[in-house]
């Protein structure tokens, strides 16, 4: 856990290239991996918007995030956990509906059809 | 500023903070909590659920971030030491002071060991912390693989008992040791013990009465029990739960009154010998009584903080307190309430006892016959909550009170009718002692139109549960009463029930999720409405879950069910559980080679498991080269037709059940529904294929088949119901069609055949007139319908491997050729995921 903690958009030092926009589905995630640390990253195409997050589950320590269900609850973006249906707001990372800790969430930008991930290392 | 001390961050203790919260009054005064155990206050009423995931978060009352919102201090693993009460100060084990202006000792009780020598040995345990429980599931653990490895639980009361079934379901033969000559004394008579012992020894436990244990016996850890009567019992561990004692040591040294034989001394306002110090909790002796149930112990918070705040309508303890329980989770149902052995000539008792069943009902009735005193049911206690709000209410009882036991006999009664006859004042929620009256009250003022929402409101059915089933009956019988039809919509995006979206679905034509969404729904859509899609599709066109894999539910999405590492199972259709040699061997050579742990499942198949997700395409791959389709393990879709080897080898066989069950496997193999569905066929009624244990079940019998619907077994086993018989194959699949479809239509999401069948108007009779009467004059459509799924179906292993795109999600990363790196340890000759 202690891998992984929120990057916002002003801490980005290295924007790692995750892949082209074309191969993450539509509506939902894929991980890649950047280092040891494993990060989720999904494409909401009603909104046209990207996240991204850890891709371990601080439930279970499970690397399972991006596999999960993605939604809205009252606006805002989440994820289900694949293994317990623990939700988690892709904009702040918290628990929705429980009192796991709050997930690691990283900025996304696109340039040329490319997807880029920030973090600070 | 005032400051409020509360010692102990138990139940009782955090009730007491979690009213303080909520207190109108609270900017005047400060409150500070110590805890001794190192977590926030859980739900020690549910502690046994912890034996099944080992998850102390869902135990949790409030995380520690709630106390710190509320402008609480949470002091946990800080232990209290001594209370001065003259200078208003406590000391803690870290050699820490604090002064209070009111202290509130809410410190609970301690486990009772009795001093039998041996007690102190490896693998004796007693039973109310987490910290418990983790030792008892480490060392059951331990000794698991020994053969014969049993638990001994010493004390057959409410407790002791549901710490013997929890060892039980761990796989350890379980040993009950009773002091007393019955088990629950305290609640129970010797007819009721007796048919309660009947029942549990029939779940596998074994029950010794009258047993006083003398010695523990053993070299180092536990081996085995001695007894007064000179007998002796082998244990390989043992569990103590031989009554509480009240925590009073911190009091008794601060010279604060206790009892002669412990618990803090309380008054009606929960006062104790010392100024401005209050107890409350099992630590609290109250009216020479300890009370080892929450709802007392809340009570008492309520009073004790009221009593502080000086609050204008703070009321005082009752002269009576209710111990009225219903236990759970022990296998079978218990309950007593009221006065339950009253003393002879006081009361009239009315009993109904059925051996045969494990049922035992007594009612207590005053001798003029007009109010109910109390009772004990044993093995069916639905009547339960009727009954105790009838008691607690005194309200009148009908002219033949025996109708109050014996209604239900044949299961058809409507203990939840008289829910609305209760008066306003009925306490519903003992736990948050919250009435009728204020239940309807948020009913008619719209703030509530649902269970749930009335537990989000009025904080009815947070603490024990208890009261949940009256509360979903007051919500029924109220929505009724009033022409309101229940709706269970999906979810904030579409307020549609399914059998409305499924119609709304068909009606305009609509193919994709994102249609859905924008003609019928709002919002972007969660992972409830997404998969309860995905299944209309199925159910509308025959939809795979390949073409809109994202909406499916993440099993469904990779075809196959997530296991704890993030690994995947592999489970291939063996219709009817008959498989060829060479079949066999080629499951074999396939999990050999990818090291898949291989069981046999119980529904006569094989599971490979421990796949990891880039693994799934090219193990497919070779299984469907083997002549395998996939077996829809995941889905909520056909599972497997169960057969018994029927007359084909079986001297008793009146058909050929496994030709039948493969045909029938064959046919709805595929087919995607509300829930799974799961079927079987039996040569005969010795009913070896468990047939009514399924959603449909088929026995032959001398003229035909009988067909039998809406059984499972699982949380809440039911047998399935004669709907039609005796007929002959073809009708029989033809009723099946009809059944099935009508089932898919209209069945909510994840409600299962046996559930459904619950909420049908009507019930069985209706659903034989739909499905063997025809009188919707539906029959030809829905047979139609099936028919085109049937026709419809295609292996969605083989599309997804033989086209790329749909290949592509089993890619665990994006931006890397890299696999995943997952720890496995050895088991036996297998292997398995390293445990949580
Ligand atoms: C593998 C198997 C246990 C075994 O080793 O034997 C199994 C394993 C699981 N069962 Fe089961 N059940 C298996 C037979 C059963 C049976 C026995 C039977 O089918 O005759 C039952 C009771 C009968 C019944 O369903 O009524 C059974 C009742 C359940 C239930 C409770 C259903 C209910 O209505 O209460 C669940 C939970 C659910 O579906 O919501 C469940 C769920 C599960 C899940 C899918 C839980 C999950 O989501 O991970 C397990 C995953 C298996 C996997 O990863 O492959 N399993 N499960 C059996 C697979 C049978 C097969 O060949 O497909
Ligand atoms: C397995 C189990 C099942 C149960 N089932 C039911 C049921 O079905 N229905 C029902 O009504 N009741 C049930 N009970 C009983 C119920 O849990 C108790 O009545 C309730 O927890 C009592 O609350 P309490 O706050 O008084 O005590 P506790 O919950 O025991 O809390 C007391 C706390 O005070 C702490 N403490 C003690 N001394 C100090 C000190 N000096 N300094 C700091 N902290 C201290 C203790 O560590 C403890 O955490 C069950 C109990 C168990 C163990
Ligand atoms: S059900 Fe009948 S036919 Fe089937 S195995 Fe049992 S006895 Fe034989
Ligand atoms: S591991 Fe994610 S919810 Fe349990």
């Amino acid at each position: 856990m202690t891998a992984y903690h929120t990057i916002l958009p002003e801490q980005v030092t290295t924007w790692v290239r995750a892949g082209r926009t074309t191969q993450f589905p539509v509506g939902a995630g894929a991980t890649i991996k950047v280092g040891d640390r494993q990060i989720a990253v999904f494409y909401f195409h009603r909104t046209d918007r990207w996240y991204a997050c850890q891709n371990l589950c601080p439930h279970k320590l499970e690397n399972v995030l991006g596999r999960g269900l993605t939604g809205e609850q009252d606006g805002v973006p989440k994820v289900a956990c694949p293994l317990h249906k623990r939700t988690f707001s892709l904009e702040t990372g918290a628990n929705l509906n429980g009192d796991c800790p709050p997930l690691a969430v990283y900025p996304v930008t696109i340039r040329d059809g490319e997807v880029f991930v920030g973090i600070d290392d | 500023m005032q400051h409020i001390v509360v010692i102990g961050n138990g139940m009782v203790g955090h009730k007491f903070c979690d009213l303080f919260s909520r207190h109108p009054r609270r900017g005047e005064f400060r409150l500070s909590v110590f805890g001794e155990e190192g977590r926030p206050a859980y739900d020690r009423v549910h502690l046994s659920a912890y034996f099944t995931d080992r998850d102390a978060d869902k135990l949790t009352l409030a995380p520690r971030a709630w106390y710190a919102e509320h402008g609480m201090e949470l002091r946990t693993g800080e232990r209290v030491t001594a209370i001065d009460t003259g200078q208003r100060r406590l000391q803690t084990a870290r050699g820490e002071s604090y002064p209070y202006d009111y202290l509130v000792l809410a410190t609970g009780s301690a486990p009772f060991v009795p001093p039998v020598p041996g007690c102190d040995r490896e693998g004796v345990f007693v039973y109310r912390t987490i910290e418990d429980l983790d030792a008892i599931l480490d060392y059951a653990e331990r000794i698991r693989h020994r053969t014969g490895a049993r638990c001994a639980v010493m004390g057959g009361g409410l407790l002791g008992l549901e710490a013997a079934k929890a060892t039980l379901d761990m796989g350890l033969a379980t040993d009950v040791i009773e002091f007393a000559p019955r088990l629950m004394p305290r609640q129970l008579d010797d007819e009721g013990g007796a048919t309660l012992r009947g029942s549990l020894e029939k779940l596998g436990l074994s029950v010794h009465l009258s047993r006083s244990t003398t010695a523990i016996g053993g070299n180092g850890c536990i081996s085995h029990l001695e007894f007064a009567d000179g007998s002796r019992l082998d244990a390989d561990m043992l569990i103590i739960s031989a009554g509480i004692r009240p925590r009073d040591e911190l009091a008794r040294a601060a010279g604060i009154e206790v009892g002669p034989r412990g618990g803090i001394l309380a008054d009606a306002h929960m006062r104790t010998s010392a100024a401005d110090v209050f107890v409350i909790g099992e630590a609290a002796l109250y009216r020479e009584m300890i009370y080892g149930l929450v709802a007392p112990g809340y009570e008492m918070a309520r009073v004790a903080l009221g009593t502080i705040m000086a609050d204008a309508d703070c009321g005082c303890m009752p002269d009576a307190i209710d111990l009225s329980t219903k236990l759970k989770l022990i296998g079978t149902d218990v309950a007593s309430f009221g006065d339950c052995f009253p003393e002879t000539g006081t009361a009239r008792s009315i009993t109904f006892h059925d051996e045969a069943a494990g049922v035992y009902k007594r009612i207590n009735i005053s001798p003029d016959g007009k109010r109910l005193l109390g009772g004990i049911l044993v093995g069916d206690a639905a009547d339960y909550n009727m009954l105790h709000q009838i008691y607690r209410n005194g309200m009148a009882l009908p002219p033949q009170p025996e109708d109050l036991i014996l209604g239900a006999r044949g299961g058809g009664g409507d203990a939840g009718a008289g829910v609305l006859d209760l008066p306003d004042a009925a306490v519903i929620c003992s736990c948050e002692n919250i009435t009728k009256g204020r239940l309807c009250g948020a009913l008619d003022a719209g703030e509530a139109d649902s269970v749930k929402g009335l537990v989000a409101c009025t904080g009815a059915g947070t603490g024990c549960g208890g009261c949940k089933p009256i509360l979903s009956d007051l919500v029924d019988n109220y929505m009724k009463a009033r022409g309101k039809v229940v709706r269970n919509t999906i979810c904030e995006h579409f307020d549609y029930t399914r059998q409305e979206l499924r119609d709304l679905v068909v009606l305009k034509g609509i193919g994709s999720y994102d249609a859905a969404l924008d003609e019928l729904g709002r919002g972007g859509g969660c992972e409830v409405c997404k998969p309860v899609l995905a299944g209309i599709f199925a159910t509308v066109t025959a939809e795979t879950a390949n073409p809109q894999a994202v909406i499916q539910d993440t099993n469904d999405r990779f075809l196959a069910n997530i296991q704890r590492n993030g690994t995947y199972s592999v489970v291939p259709r063996v219709p009817g559980g008959e498989i060829t040699p060479e079949k066999l061997i080629a499951i074999g050579a396939v999990a050999k080679k990818y090291r898949l742990y291989t069981k046999i499942t119980g529904g006569q198949r094989i599971d490979l498991f421990g796949a990891r997700l880039d693994q799934l395409p090219p193990i497919w791959e070779e299984l469907i080269a083997a002549g395998f389709e996939s077996g829809h393990a995941y889905g909520k879709s056909l599972r497997t037709v169960k057969s018994c080897v029927g007359s084909t080898w079986c001297r008793y066989g009146m058909d050929d059940s496994v030709s039948f069950a493969i045909e029938i496997e064959e046919r709805y193999k595929g087919l995607r529904s509300p829930h799974k569905l799961k079927g079987g066929v039996s040569g005969c009624i010795r009913e070896c294929a468990e047939a009514r244990g399924k959603d449909f079940g088929l026995i032959a019998v001398e003229e035909g088949y009988n067909l039998y619907v809406c059984g499972n077994g699982g949380a809440r086993p039911r047998h399935a119901e004669l709907l039609a018989g005796p007929v002959d194959r073809q009708t029989a699949v033809r009723y099946l069609d009809r059944f099935l479809m009508f089932y898919l239509r209209t069945a909510g999401p994840l409600v299962r055949t046996a559930k459904w069948l619950e909420g049908l108007e009507g019930g069985i009779a209706y659903l034989r007139s739909v499905v063997v009467d025809d009188a919707l004059g539906l029959a030809d459509e829905l047979e139609r319908e099936m028919q085109g799924l049937v026709e419809g179906y295609r292996c969605e292993w083989r599309e997804a491997v033989e086209t790329p795109e749909l290949r592509a999600r089993f890619r665990p990363f994006v931006n890397t050729e890299e696999t995943e790196e997952l720890e496995f340890v050895p088991l036996r000759e297998q292997q398995m995921p390293k445990p949580w």
